[in-house]
């Protein structure tokens, strides 16, 4: 019959396809390839949720298929009554019990990862790690109170350790979501403050996307988890609480970019610890994986973006800032030499990015 | 039937507000409608009470209430549902005059409470600057009293249109069900009184 | 009457006639007409949405000009299309199911129609005035809030004047069931469309509401100052999510159930054979519908209520798959020892099977709270309720017009062209959504405007949008049909499908009194029930009489042309106070309109024995 094979086909193929060409995903990225508790904990659960759906779905389609092949109307049969059955009680009460079955099975690891996941008991540990997430439109800032460090777009934190975030939002609802390592949670301005962890099994540079609607550059909130090895973290952590904002830069280009940045940049960006400002705290940022979360990291694109941000993060708030393009490479110059930690994206062993 | 019947204030049955189709879908469909109504205020309520303690000032629900109004407007609404009552039994009795009498002292009572809501209203913005900006707690409240506030105002002048619609005429199968319907909604416009006096009043004092 | 007068004139009457009219019948035309533009508005803006994430850093359309189309279209597809469509069945199957002559309250019928359109129309003026709503369809605060200019103005006004319409119509449709029913219609006789009609103006009933004072207070807060979701005054912007989808997810339900009822009235036409457990699938019916009001807070897994929370409503959620999997198992039996006949509507209900049941899957491994930190928000989700809204609802339309489109237009559609139209559709739908829940797992968020090389989403992005266009050909070609139809296809005959229900027991389409003598039913299937013992039509309960007939208005058309122009004043007032002369004048034509109703008598007229008697069989 043509009718049911058509029906099926599409769906068939398609899954293998979406399997074969884009192999899961990109490593770093997929919630398919996971490399933390979370991930790996949730993508156990979907593994249980998808059998436990395909068994019902391989029954329904087996006696849909049955039932269209056998009983589709033939020639010379339209007058045929079929018998006009009422119903079957058993039946009725073997495809309700059977699915709340299933349903329970489900609903016992489902609860237990929803409870495992909130748990946040090791946050009163001593040595425990907490880190204030707070996004903004569209960036991200990481605070670390207890280390009094502070730095935006790239999170820092040691591999093999659960990591506990407190997270706000400064304007709109954002969503953090990391997919390779844990599953996300919404910022939310106001006194709705969230809880998650971290734990990421290797060291490696992980995406992060903002995943609740925020406005136009919405799709370009990207960010990154740094994940290195807790010795390079807490040599990280002390490189990054010696900062000296007030630091000489070496070349001359870089100390007028110094001058104009006190001029026109200081108001909103910070260099060293601060909290969640108007921009983004430009702490380290020599060793940034990205400019703005987005673009390449090299002077072109750092130049292009001080003088026009608008063209690559439509409506964000870095607006009305007219530098020269002399000066916009000057502020490059010295955004680019501030190196203030040797633990950089390049320190992780596994490191894949592009 | 003929429109004749149906316009006849000498020809009535005993319940006349439910003899014809129209009389009995009218009065299904608005206690439908009075469903609806209900999950409008739970929604109201609900509100109200996530943002009861988002309070600027010294403008708390404590402050700023004063039981001795509102117990005055609660026993003018409950009286006004009771005056209501004695309407309807008037209607069903086909005694149009008393009806008339009766929805005539509903509506007084319900223009005493108008009024004392509004003094009470004008009293908060003048003597404690308390409005409906002043913050998230002001927001929930003249919305959720001023929601049933609003009822009151068109239940008045829907009452008051049909008594004056009719004065003349008198009762019949077709009016009897807009007189009735009019008086339901009457009885639930006391009955979410009955609740914004507990939840935001005694609470507010107490709580 | 208003008939005779359409008759005499030309085109203006027939418009007068439209504005005026309180038949069911011809408001299902409007309902259709309407929704069926709508769709088309949606579908354009999804083609677009599809176009730009055709290829990796794709700027087709700008990011903000993006996040208005998303917005339009969610917002578009459920409120403006969807639901109207819906509305449109109902009103052209409901009162003929249970053999009645009109539905229970003519005059609102006519006002909850123009209330949507009007409504409707206000929301998508937005485009030419400075910029649709951007803050999604869901209109999530402190983003809706804070949105500039007047787009989310108008996305709050014309679905406050859209909805006051469902509401009415949903009551509408209740007390029609419950008073309207022919003799001998009881509950357990009803058809399952009307059953599930039935629980979703019950449905509409208790959710709309929420919605309702949802946007009064983002009207407030965004037009007069308040504070509900402002936080830095003590507001809490989880007050909108909660009050969103009290009303959210059980408008899942009302949309989807109507055409649950739809399908089982078109398998069992088309398996020749009474309803499999039919008594089951009314208590399915009536149990989706309750839970539906229990399980809200699964859109909100992610918004941090807490682990105790997350777990109750992701059982509660997967609660509901359990009637919905009685539903699917009884149509499967239903077709058990039938004699299936693949007609077009038939194709579409068989196709609804799978899909839905993938959409059902799916939808448990949402439920899943701890699962859902990795879905929600992404393209699994995206691809999950486009598999239950488009392999569920718009399946269930085209499904649903093939079979009811003789008694609402009398005329068969023209079988050739419905199976072409559902080929490319059917493949061009599995082609968009299937890839789009490997693509969210894959780390694609749901509403992002574009995505970057080298992340290795390209190729999904591709399949999804070739799909897209299938699903457009598919959609074209059944627009095709509908005028081929129209011009050159004969009248259909009263019972073209060897039909069960009462609807195929008056002619295609009904006269506009429906019955001349209200039915005597005699069980379920009555129409079936009076074939078998070899009857050619219903017993009447009635001996021939005068029949009662309401009067046409165009109060309700004033009604709603009032509230849409105090719409725009209460959206202008904000930058200059002259506006709220339009809000005075619009208030007043509405409020006006109602003090007219409310005092002015209309009885409604009769037609008399004799002119029915005239009209031979009314054929």
């Amino acid at each position: 019959m043509k009718g049911w094979i058509g029906k099926l086909r599409p769906v068939f193929i398609f899954s293998v396809l979406a399997l074969f060409l884009a192999g899961c995903g990109e490593d770093n990225l997929s919630a398919l390839k996971p490399k933390g508790y979370g991930a790996e904990l949730l993508l156990d659960l979907m593994m249980i949720s998808i059998a436990i759906m395909l068994f019902v779905f391989v029954i329904v389609m087996a006696i849909y298929t049955f039932v269209l092949i056998r009983y589709r109307r033939r020639k010379g049969e339209e007058d045929y009554v079929p018998k006009q059955t009422e119903g079957n009680k058993s039946l009725e009460v073997i495809w309700t019990v059977i699915p709340i079955l299933l349903l329970l099975i489900l609903a016992v690891p489902t609860v237990q990862a929803t409870f495992d996941l909130a748990d946040d008991s090791g946050k009163s540990a001593d040595d425990a790690i907490t880190i204030e997430v707070t996004g903004n439109q569209y960036w991200w800032h990481f605070n670390y109170p207890d280390q009094e460090v502070s730095t935006s777009q790239d999170l820092y934190i040691p591999a093999g350790e659960r990591v506990y975030l407190d997270m706000t939002s400064s304007d709109v609802i954002h969503s953090f979501w990391v997919p390779s390592i844990a599953g996300k949670m919404d910022t939310n301005p106001g006194g709705n403050e969230n809880t998650m962890y971290l734990e990421a099994y290797e060291e490696g540079v992980y995406w992060g996307h903002c995943a609740e609607l925020c406005g136009e550059s919405h799709s370009l909130m990207d960010f990154r988890v740094v994940a290195v090895s807790p010795e390079e973290y807490d040599q990280w952590i002390s490189d990054m609480q010696n900062i000296d904002p007030e630091a000489t830069p070496e070349t001359q280009s870089a100390q007028d970019g110094k001058a104009a940045f006190e001029n026109s940049c200081m108001g909103c960006h910070a260099i060293g610890n601060s909290p969640a400002g108007v921009g983004p705290n430009l702490s380290n940022f020599a060793n940034r994986t990205k400019i703005a979360g987005i673009l390449d990291y090299n002077k072109e694109n750092l130049v292009n973006w001080i003088m026009d941000p608008d063209e690559y993060k439509p409506g964000n708030k870095m607006q009305g800032y007219n530098v020269s393009e002399e000066e916009a490479q000057q502020i490059a110059d010295y955004l680019m030499q501030l190196d203030h930690s040797e633990v950089t994206p390049e320190s992780v062993s596994s490191s894949e990015e592009e | 039937m003929s429109h004749e019947d149906v316009l006849n204030p000498n020809q009535l049955p005993h319940d006349p507000e439910k003899a014809t189709l129209e009389g009995k879908n009218k009065f299904i469909g608005f206690w439908m409608f009075l469903g609806g109504e209900t999950v409008l205020f739970a929604s109201l309520f609900g509100t109200y009470l996530a943002l009861v303690r988002s309070t600027s000032g010294e403008n708390t629900p404590e402050n700023l209430f004063g039981l001795e109004l509102v117990f005055i407007m609660t026993m003018l609404l409950l009286t006004s549902s009771l005056t209501s009552v004695y309407a309807m039994y008037h209607m069903k009795n086909h005694d149009f005059k008393k009806m008339q009498l009766w929805l005539g002292i509903t509506v007084l009572l319900g223009l005493g409470f108008l009024g004392c809501e509004i003094y009470e209203f004008y009293h908060y913005i003048h003597e404690y600057g308390f409005t409906f900006r002043s913050s998230a707690f002001g927001s929930a409240f003249y919305t959720l009293v001023g929601f049933h506030g609003g009822h009151v105002v068109f239940g008045l002048s829907w009452i008051v249109a049909l008594m004056i619609r009719n004065q003349k005429r008198g009762l019949n199968l077709y009016n009897a069900p807009k007189f009735y319907i009019a008086s339901l909604y009457w009885h639930f416009i006391d009955v979410v009184w009955v609740f914004i006096f507990t939840v935001v009043y005694l609470m507010g004092k107490v709580g | 009457m208003s008939n005779a007068i359409a008759q005499q004139r030309g085109l203006g009457a027939m418009i007068w006639d439209y504005i005026t009219t309180v038949d069911h019948k011809k408001i299902a035309h409007l309902y259709l007409v309407a929704g069926g533009l709508f769709f088309l508005i949606g579908g354009l803006e999804a083609m677009i949405i599809r176009i730009q994430l055709m290829q990796p850093e794709s700027e087709f359309i700008s990011a903000g000009l993006y996040n208005e189309m998303i917005t339009m279209h969610g917002t578009t597809m459920i409120f403006l299309a969807a639901m109207p469509l819906i509305f449109a069945l109902m009103n052209a199957v409901v009162p003929l199911q249970i053999g009645a002559r009109d539905v229970a309250f003519p005059f609102l019928n006519s006002l909850g129609f123009w209330l949507f359109l009007f409504g409707g129309l206000l929301l998508n003026v937005s485009w030419f005035t400075g910029g649709a709503p951007d803050a999604g369809w869901t209109n999530y605060a402190p983003l809706s809030t804070t949105s500039p200019g007047h787009g989310v103005d108008y996305y709050v006004m014309g679905l406050q004047i859209s909805g006051a319409g469902t509401l009415i119509g949903g009551i509408n449709f209740l007390v029609t069931i419950i008073n309207m029913r022919a003799p001998g219609m009881t509950y357990m006789r009803m058809p399952l469309f009307t059953w599930t009609s039935f629980i979703t103006s019950v449905l509409i009933l208790f959710a709309f509401p929420a919605l309702t004072v949802g946007l009064f207070l983002m009207m407030f807060d965004r037009m007069f100052g308040s504070a509900f979701f402002d936080v830095t005054a003590g507001g809490n912007e989880i007050i909108w999510e909660h009050l969103f989808w009290i009303f959210g997810h059980p408008e899942v339900y009302i949309l989807i159930l109507p055409l649950f009822g739809a399908f089982s009235d078109i398998i069992s036409t088309f398996s020749k054979k009474r309803l499999f457990g039919y008594s089951a699938m009314v208590f399915a019916t009536v149990l989706i519908g309750f839970l539906g009001f229990m399980v809200w807070a699964h859109h909100m897994f992610t918004v941090g209520l807490g682990p105790i929370a997350n777990s109750i409503f992701a059982v509660s959620t997967m609660a509901i798959a359990v009637p919905t999997g009685i539903k699917i198992f009884n149509w499967l039996f239903t077709m058990w020892g039938g004699s299936i006949k693949m007609t077009a509507a038939m194709l579409w209900t068989l196709a609804f099977i799978p899909s839905f049941t993938i959409g059902g899957m799916t939808g448990v491994m949402l439920a899943s709270a701890a699962a859902d930190y990795q879905y929600h928000d992404t393209y699994f989700v995206v691809g999950h309720f486009h598999y239950v809204i488009v392999g569920g609802v718009v399946f269930g339309i085209f499904a649903a017009l093939h079979y009811w489109w003789p008694k609402m237009f009398g005329k068969v559609l023209n079988e050739k062209l419905g199976h072409i139209a559902f080929w490319p559709f059917f493949v061009g739908f599995h082609l968009t959504f299937f890839i789009q829940h490997f693509l969210g797992l894959m780390g694609m968020p749901r509403r992002y405007w574009t995505y970057f090389e080298g992340q290795s989403l390209a190729t999904g992005n591709m399949i999804s949008t070739v799909g897209a266009f299938l699903m457009a050909i598919g959609t074209l070609v059944f627009l095709y049909n509908v005028v081929y139809t129209a011009i050159k296809e004969p009248k259909a005959s009263a019972d073209p499908w060897d039909g069960r229900t009462l609807e195929w027991s008056i002619p295609s389409s009904p006269p506009f009194y429906n019955f001349k003598q209200t039915p005597l039913v005699r069980g379920l299937d009555p129409l079936w029930i009076e074939k078998m013992e070899g009857r050619k039509g219903v017993t009447p309960a009635e001996p021939l009489g005068d029949i009662h007939m309401p009067n046409g208005s165009v109060l309700p058309f004033l009604m709603s042309l009032g509230l849409f122009i105090a719409g725009f004043g209460f959206i202008y007032q904000v930058d200059n106070n002259l506006w709220y002369i339009a809000v005075a004048i619009g208030m007043g034509l509405t409020l006006g309109s109602m003090l007219t109703r409310s005092l002015k008598d209309d009885l409604g007229y009769h037609i008399h024995k004799e002119d029915l008697i005239e009209k031979g069989d009314g054929k």
